[in-house]
């Protein structure tokens, strides 16, 4: 009965004008609702992936632990650093970036990939954005496992500790996928219209993996004197390296910087701002664009 | 209190092709635009799949809707459930809707029947615990038997018409919107399949379905609604608005059947 309650309140809401407020707000909310929804479906996409496959979803785990070891030997040596150091901060970035690249790939692609579902059963946009961050959400859960077989391996040496500031990994945390899901609207929307984004923000995304400091060490290049320090200096105007940053330093034990939390907390509110402005006027249309 | 309200409700459907769709066409535009150029017509073509749409629908209504192929009843069908939101005028909707438009949307084939079942129902509006306690009678009526444990793609196409019928018809709706589409399966499944149709029907508040079948709409319905080119070309009885649309009347055959 409380679920016919909520059904009709949703479409009690259809008497507003499409391009309203409480409209987009209500497609975030209506969509939050159907968590046992999106919820299922984020899990079958994971185990779709893998089924049939004997260690299942784990060879998620296993193909970052992978990478993040066969990069780390290479570039620590290239960057003659200390491997106990640079795998961690490696194996952390790459788990990072991984499900920030995903919200914008897949986000380009959500309202596309789903076109039988939107326009055959009529649900809240915003399900299939939950669905998306929530899918990311759960490879970054398999993925950290990697990040706690590290932990064990390399334990953070000084100046590297886990205090209390490393606790700070949950807000950030929650902050990314805060952030995941206003980048899916955002991208969702505007890729439904204009199919030339999809494959525009891939190669954007890719450029963006080797501008921010992942695989290089941006604290050490910038103490490096010189042009190199200098342009190192530079990475700060990328957003992507405060995101990373909020989350890598506290799970490798490295310490709070405020201007890190500052930066992302002010592109979230400007971001959700126009995520919301956008899901507002072109909520209604994404089922006339797919 | 379920109800429908559409008041002069128009949809269309903007025609982008590869060209208009991309991003470099609209930055180009603009810049022709500015250069003083004569520009392309920035217009996106559109096609008015519906055009003044006006009908109000309380609960017990029973509407059957015909029309020639493209004259908008599946369109009207996605106005109806809110898929689609009028491009202009308004509508108003109240009551859970349960679009069955086709019949294989939301159904995986690598998974089993079982778990299709669930994510169907979720789909539909129902909860996981609503559905669990429906798989019991689902697994009964579509015959599957163990099959239901099998992933999907093992399954012909009977078998997951079956199977969509099963899930379909175990819902409460309060709207229910049907779209003609219901095939392959064999005669003696599809009178079952009619009696689980009858009861879904009379459980919901509304129905609104679209059939170029006399004999289900016969069944089914108390009133037509007959669509063309996008417009409401008559409205009213069932049997003079099939009688006008068909240029006969679709009960005397029915009469002389049965006296035969």
């Amino acid at each position: 009965m409380q679920d016919t309650a909520a059904a009709s309140e949703i479409t009690e809401a259809q008497e507003l004008p499409s391009r309203s407020w409480s409209r987009a707000v209500g497609d975030l909310t209506a969509g939050w609702r159907q968590r046992p929804l999106w919820g299922h479906l984020g899990w079958q996409d994971i185990k779709q992936g893998y089924r049939r496959s004997v260690i299942g979803p784990f060879w998620i785990t296993i193909s970052l632990a992978v990478q993040a070891i066969g990069m780390g030997i290479l570039y620590a040596a290239l960057f003659g650093q200390e491997l106990h150091d640079f795998l961690p901060y490696l194996a952390v970035g790459l788990i990072i970036w991984q499900f920030m690249a995903a919200c914008i790939n897949d986000g380009a692609e959500v309202f596309i990939r789903n076109e039988g579902l939107i326009k055959h059963l009529p649900a809240p946009l915003s399900v299939h954005i939950f669905r998306l961050v929530w899918r990311q959400l759960l490879f970054f859960g398999h993925n950290v496992l990697v990040w706690v077989a590290l932990m064990l391996i390399f334990p953070p040496q000084a100046p590297r500790a886990f205090g209390w500031s490393s606790l700070l990994a949950f807000p950030a945390l929650a902050l990314i996928v805060l952030n995941g899901v206003w980048v899916a609207v955002l991208i969702g929307i505007v890729a439904t219209r204009y199919r030339d984004v999809p494959p525009v923000s891939a190669s954007i995304v890719t450029l963006m993996f080797f501008m921010t400091p992942i695989v290089w060490d941006y604290e050490q290049l910038r103490s490096t004197p010189g042009t190199v320090g200098e342009r190192a200096r530079l990475a700060e105007l990328n957003p992507f390296l405060h995101y990373v940053e909020i989350l890598r330093r506290p799970m490798i034990g490295e310490s709070f910087e405020l201007r890190h939390w500052v930066v992302t907390l002010a592109i979230t509110v400007v971001g959700w701002a126009v995520a919301l402005l956008v899901l507002r006027n072109y909520r209604a249309r994404v089922s006339y664009w797919v | 209190m379920v109800s429908i309200d559409v008041r002069g409700a128009c949809v269309d459907f903007p025609i982008f092709d590869a060209k208009t769709r991309s991003l470099k066409k609209a930055l180009l535009g603009t810049m022709g635009r500015a250069g003083g150029k004569i520009g392309i017509d920035a217009k996106v073509p559109i096609i008015e799949a519906l055009r003044n749409i006006t009908l109000s629908l309380r609960h017990g209504d029973r509407v059957g809707l015909v029309g020639h192929n493209g004259a908008g009843k599946s369109t009207l069908l996605r106005l109806l459930s809110g898929i689609y939101e009028p491009t202009r005028g308004s509508s108003r909707i109240v009551g859970k809707v349960a679009p069955v438009f086709d019949l294989g949307v939301g159904m995986d084939p690598e998974i089993s029947g079982y778990e299709n079942i669930i994510i169907r129902g979720l789909f539909l509006g129902m909860t996981r615990k609503q559905m669990e306690a429906r798989t019991e009678e689902i697994a009964e009526f579509s015959e599957l038997g163990d099959y239901l444990s099998m992933p999907l793609r093992t399954y012909s196409t009977g078998m997951r018409v079956r199977l969509a019928l099963g899930v379909v018809t175990s819902i409460d709706p309060e709207i229910l919107l049907l779209d003609e589409g219901i095939g392959a399966v064999d005669t003696a499944f599809l009178e079952k399949a009619r009696d689980r149709l009858t009861a879904l029907v009379e459980r919901s508040g509304i129905l609104v379905f679209a059939s170029h079948s006399d004999e289900f709409l016969v069944e089914l319905c108390t009133s037509a609604l007959w669509l063309d080119h996008g417009e409401i070309r008559e409205e009213g009885a069932l049997r003079t608005v099939l009688s006008h649309y068909k240029g006969k009347d679709p009960f005397t055959n029915r009469v002389q059947e049965a006296a035969r």
